[in-house]
């Protein structure tokens, strides 16, 4: 079996369980250090994804805590290991290695699990939205403006996604989409890679929502989020970040009842506190994600923005015994769309 | 918005796609774009959605134009355009490139118009590939290496091919769409008779052969023959449809603000179409060409429909343009409000606040989203521009002068502005200098500029939370360059108390945390006022930041002292008696409360917080804002109240016990037969020198034996009510009888609280407060709660309502809720000095001991206690 068979089969039976946020762990941390020894220029506090080079036995040791919360589907801490944001660091060129590492450092740490345990477990290559934008201007006067296009969004993801499979990845996972134009480019460099590859290259998406109507900050409904990315047969389709479970419910019901595919989403651990802080308690966030669970709306969930092992091991808890979400079958519609759906009847 | 989108499950039978925005079609339009004037360009396709088109076709092949930059550019401003963007596109040309270039930049899931087999199947095959890997459904045109088809047999057999061929690559049939081409009828020439009935009949074959396709086509071709007749051609076409779409016809590219009501035409004009479109007479052309002269011009009246706003008076327009983000008319509009006031500014003050406000609170309210506010800054802008020279004009007549220079940025990492922008327009408005760095600037840029422009303030935006650390790091960096200059926070996630908490501290000059753009205005110009204001301001939120983080004290990331250190650090009371033994020591149950006595004692401001309506009562019922709301809702809780009154809805439970105890270190053991153990938590932050690390053990004298109260309330006796509210869908109701028993179970707990303190207890007997001053706790003791600052962890109450049994008939669940849930719980403490805290973050030290005292693993104990950890 591929993969993402072997996904697909265990999902069937059960509903799995991705990790949580290692920017929360990370920043636990408090390191001082982020740069190591790779004599960088500019001052390299904050960017997490170096650490996949300078500390991997800090990325490891997070991984293996998620594992034992119990965690099927691990992430890569690569959310910024692309050459768009890295360049505010100066490190663009270490792009390719932050990603294959980042890749490498998990399977590691899952491999060895799979040795103690049996269980199977997969590695996500994480990919994020960089921090351009293809759909919106930034400059208000020239809203024909952009600051990137397509092909250079397409070649920077392009670079990222050899890596991560290069390094082991088992899927890509294109996540935090606040621009549905990036995640295509995204999709799109997750294509090319496949065809050279010569082989299967699943791929999983991720929207993120700017305000509680539910649209992204490029202006799409999850309906028409899910319009626009699913010629990429994503294996997983689903929300993260943005806000908690709670808030997050109404729009991932949306998307559940609409999408043939399978549901994975990861909310934040409720909402920020005035100081920005994530406060709500593993058993809360459980408690919320077992109202999803109980809707049948889900296949996979973890944990964004300020989630932990013990959220993760709570939400493990909380789905251990539950059925998952059925797929429904493919609609013979013709889904087209703008900022909204437009459902042409067949 | 999204209503209106929510299409039905089953979804649209026929969709019309516009056709205006097409170089091909449309003369004014390619006149537009080959001008360069995008912003009426969009308005035509504006035009078109608000006519009814679900899809816009944009074509730009045209020799005189760079195509693929035209169509680039845009489908691009289209993006900027909520109202037109939330239609699909159809990227339309005979050019790959164009095509292409423009799938890059539609982030939705377009239509491709079109590709063929014109060139063989292999660069067919290749083209729908790169179709598909952008995500696109495509169009089809009825085209092979021959020609395009003509015949039915042609258009059928075409098809059929190109479908085998697209289905055999993984293409999905939904997202193909047929173009059988529409071609001209009543053209004169004998072959052209059959072109309409023969699209007709392959439709419906097509349907049948390729299961999942749609039909599409362009009905202008159809009428090219009456060309310069309208009424004619839009007859032609609503014929052409009332027959083609029963036969599978699901799609076509018209006017779609010029489509006729089938049964409103004219029937001799409908008859002669019919005959025409069917091939029913050999000389049906003929008629048809005859009668066509008498409709000619018939059609201007209907063409010039301006949009009924447009006669609005001028506030109203402006409001209206900022709100839908319309920029056509503003400078117009605003020229015609600049004569009605006595000075420029005050267009700004007066209607343009008036309208951003609006979209202000559209927007916190999710009825608008960020694009709509962008555009809406946009006409802003534009508005603001015109006014400025005329505000610049009066600054020569020395009426006003540049008050001072503000530099502004979001900071580095954090790409939004949009609240930024605004606040710069109001200050640029009101006379201030704005420096606007744009985002994502990182703090060397921000302290350059500043010192370069020897700015008055600096301001700083965010959205996004790590947003908060980096703001903290410019102040820093400030407070290191030795700058004394004030800066302004403000943004989303930005907070009075992040800004007072975090960033004050780092520098030393003013920091002030602004709320919106309506209050930059006064906060800089009181900056930077010669006067006594600005020392008055600066003054003022200082000493209130400084009073927000004396409050806080304890939380944020405090180092924290080993727990020896802050045991050592108790607090110990002037006053060490032990409090007096109770009157009636023991056990108290109360059955039944009077309702009446509690409805006094509500504390109704929480009532109106919960129904998101703020203010406090009783200023909230004539608020300008939420009053009408405010005494609305206060006129049904009292009606609700009155019912629950007069037919016993409710019961009132409520038990008091007063227990002597000993204090063992940070736990209060009961001197009862099990000798219940009750541990508390000591705050672990590090303390100022003088301020002690508190426990409410340390309420507790050490002395032999001491006393401690514990109670509980509860509400009972509402299921049947939600019950009968919830049959009836009655959310109102629901919502609105939860809401008085939390609060009639908040009014026992008070009252019952000052019954202890006269008359069981009895250590104030001669205690008079009004309802106002119970609501302000002015009275000796305190009542604090399991599961609340000073007292955090939850898992006390079993043990608590062990002490009580089960007076007030309350049941936890496991994880310690209460039920039922309108229910209060917690300890009495009499000291006199005894007072609220929090207990904020504690140590893994405590964790463990606690652990110990309470009886249980640690990781239990960490499981309760997760807030209060790192």
């Amino acid at each position: 079996m591929t993969a993402a068979q072997e996904l697909r089969a265990a999902a069937a039976e059960r509903i799995l369980i991705k990790d949580g946020a290692y920017g929360t762990l990370i920043q636990a941390e408090k390191l001082a250090d982020y740069g190591g020894d790779l004599g960088l220029e500019k001052d390299q506090r904050g960017n997490n994804d170096l650490l996949n080079i300078t500390r991997p036995d800090i990325i490891a040791g997070i991984a293996r805590r998620f594992v034992d919360a119990g965690a099927d589907i691990l992430a890569t801490n690569s959310f910024n290991a692309n050459a768009i944001s890295q360049a505010d660091y100066g490190a663009e060129h270490l792009v390719r290695d932050i990603n294959v590492n980042a890749a490498r450092i998990i399977r590691e740490v899952i491999d060895e699990a799979t040795v103690i345990d049996g269980r199977k477990r997969w590695v996500a290559g994480a990919m994020g939205p960089t921090n351009k934008t293809l759909s919106l201007s930034p400059d208000v006067n020239d809203p024909g403006f952009r600051e990137v296009d397509f092909d250079e969004v397409k070649a920077v993801y392009r670079e990222q996604v050899d890596a991560l499979v290069e390094g082991g990845a088992d899927f890509i996972l294109i996540e935090t989409v606040f621009d549905t134009l990036n995640a295509k480019a995204a999709a799109m460099a997750v294509l090319e890679a496949e065809a050279a590859l010569g082989r299967e290259l699943p791929v999983m998406i991720s929207m993120t929502l700017t305000d509680l109507s539910g649209r992204n900050l490029s202006g799409h409904t999850v309906e028409a989020f899910w319009a626009s990315v699913r010629h990429a047969q994503p294996l997983t389709i689903g929300l993260n970040c943005s806000f908690g479970a709670a808030q997050l419910r109404p729009h991932l019901s949306a998307l559940s009842r609409m999408a043939d595919t399978l549901i994975m989403a990861y909310p934040n651990a409720g909402l920020p506190n005035e100081l920005g802080e994530y406060d709500e308690a593993a058993e809360e966030t459980a408690r919320q994600v077992g109202e999803w669970v109980k809707d049948g709306l889900i296949n996979i969930v973890g944990g964004c923005c300020g989630t932990t092992p013990a959220h993760i091991a709570a939400i493990a808890g909380a789905t251990r015994t539950s059925p998952p979400r059925i797929v429904p079958a493919a609609p013979t519609n013709t889904l087209l769309a703008g900022l909204e759906p437009m459902v042409i009847a067949a | 918005m999204s209503e209106s989108a929510a299409a039905p499950p089953s979804g649209a039978r026929f969709v019309n796609i516009g056709e205006r925005t097409n170089v091909t079609g449309s003369a004014k339009f390619k006149k537009l774009i080959l001008a360069g004037d995008y912003d009426a360009a969009v308005a035509i396709a504006r035009d078109q959605v608000e006519n009814g088109a679900q899809i816009i076709d944009v074509n730009m092949d045209e020799a005189l134009l760079d195509g693929e930059l035209a169509m680039a550019t845009f489908l691009k401003r289209l993006a900027a355009e909520p109202d037109i963007a939330r239609v699909p596109v159809m990227v339309d040309s005979s050019k790959w490139s164009v095509i292409e270039a423009g799938l890059k930049c539609v982030s939705g899931k377009p239509i491709v118009n079109s590709i063929s087999m014109k060139e063989g199947e292999e660069a067919f095959l290749d083209a729908a590939r790169r179709v598909r890997a952008y995500g696109a459904a495509v169009v089809v045109m009825a085209f092979d290496e021959v020609g395009q088809a003509d015949t039915k047999e042609r258009k059928v057999d075409i098809c059929e091919r190109a479908y085998k061929l697209l289905t055999g690559i993984g293409f999905p049939a939904e997202d193909i769409i047929f173009d059988p081409n529409v071609f001209a009828v009543a053209t004169g020439i004998d072959e052209h008779r059959r072109y309409a009935i023969d699209f007709i009949e392959a439709a419906r074959e097509i349907r049948a052969r390729c299961p999942g396709v749609h039909i599409s086509g362009g009905l202008s071709n159809l009428s090219f023959s009456f060309r310069g007749n309208e009424p004619v051609r839009r007859a032609m076409h609503s014929v052409f449809l009332y027959h083609a779409i029963p036969a599978g016809m699901d799609m076509a590219i018209v006017n779609a603000g010029q489509l006729d009501v089938y049964d409103a035409i004219d029937p001799k004009l409908r008859e002669a179409c019919e005959d025409v479109i069917l091939d029913r007479r050999d000389d049906a052309t003929e008629r048809l060409i005859t009668l066509a002269e008498s409709f000619r011009g018939t059609d201007a009246v209907a063409e010039k429909q301006a949009a009924e706003w447009r006669g609005w008076p001028v506030r109203e327009r402006l409001a209206h343009a900022l709100v839908k983000g319309i920029d056509e008319f503003i400078v117009d509009d605003t020229e015609e409000a600049r004569t009605l006031f006595a000075r420029p500014i005050e267009v700004i003050e007066g209607p343009l606040m008036q309208g951003m406000n609006l979209v202000g609170d559209l927007f916190g309210s999710g009825k608008m989203f960020l694009p709509q506010v962008v555009k809406s800054a946009r006409v802003m802008k534009k508005s603001v521009a015109h006014l400025l020279p005329f505000i610049e004009a009066e600054k020569q007549d020395g009426e006003v002068h540049t008050k001072g220079r503000i530099v502004m940025a979001t900071v580095k990492g954090d790409v939004h502005d949009i609240g930024k922008n605004i606040v710069g327009v109001v200050l640029a408005c009101n006379g201030f200098e704005v420096i606007d760095l744009g985002v994502m600037v990182p703090w060397p840029k921000i302290l350059e500029a500043a010192n370069e422009n020897d700015a008055a303030i600096i301001g700083l935006s965010g959205l996004i939370t790590p947003s908060l650390d980096e703001m903290v790091t410019v102040a820093e960096e400030m407070e290191r360059a030795g700058m004394d200059l004030p800066l302004l926070i403000g943004g989303a996630t930005t907070s009075r108390a992040h800004t007072a908490l975090r960033i004050a501290p780092a520098y030393s000059g003013p920091v002030l945390h602004v709320l919106d753009a309506s209050r930059a205005v006064g906060v800089a110009a009181n900056l930077t006022s010669d006067g006594d204001g600005r020392a008055e301001l600066i003054n003022r939120t200082a000493n209130d930041y400084r009073a927000l983080r004396e409050s806080r004290e304890g939380r944020g990331s405090n180092e924290l002292a080993p727990l020896i250190e802050a045991r050592a650090n108790s607090f110990v009371p002037n006053d060490r008696e032990p409090s007096p033994r109770p009157a009636r020591p023991g056990t108290h149950v109360f059955d039944d409360w009077d309702l009446t006595e509690l409805i006094e004692c509500i504390d109704w401001t929480p009532f109106f917080r919960a129904w998101e309506l703020a203010g406090t009562y009783p200023a909230i019922l004539d608020d300008e804002v939420v009053g009408e709301s405010a005494r609305s809702l206060f006129a049904d809780a009292k009606l609700l109240l009155q019912k629950i009154v007069d037919e016993k809805w409710l019961r009132a439970r409520g038990t008091v016990g007063l227990w002597p105890v000993r204090r063992e270190g940070d736990d209060i053991v009961v001197l009862d037969e099990k000798r219940t153990r009750l541990p508390f938590l000591r705050q672990q932050v590090r303390k100022r020198q003088g301020r002690p690390n508190m426990c409410l053990a340390d309420f507790i004298m050490p002395q032999e034996e001491d006393w401690l109260g514990g109670f509980a309330v509860a509400i009972h006796g509402l299921e049947p009510y939600l019950q009968r509210f919830a049959a009836a869908h009655d959310d109102y109701n629901d919502i609105l009888l939860k809401a008085l028993a939390d609060r009639l179970a908040e009014a026992f707990a008070e009252r019952l609280h000052s019954h202890v303190r006269t008359t069981l207890w009895a250590y104030a007997p001669n205690e008079t407060l009004s309802n106002d001053e119970l609501i302000r706790e002015q009275y000796r003791g305190i009542r604090p709660a399991p599961g609340y600052p000073a007292c955090p962890d939850h898992s006390l109450k079993p043990l608590l309502l062990g002490l009580l049994g089960d007076g007030a008939g309350v049941e936890l669940t496991e994880n310690f809720a209460m039920l039922p849930t309108s229910a209060v719980s917690g300890f009495y403490f009499a000291h006199p000095e005894s007072s609220y805290f929090g207990v904020a973050r504690i140590g893994q030290d405590q964790l463990e001991e606690y652990a110990g005292r309470r009886g249980v693993d640690v990781e239990t104990a960490g499981r309760w206690l997760r807030p209060n950890l790192d």
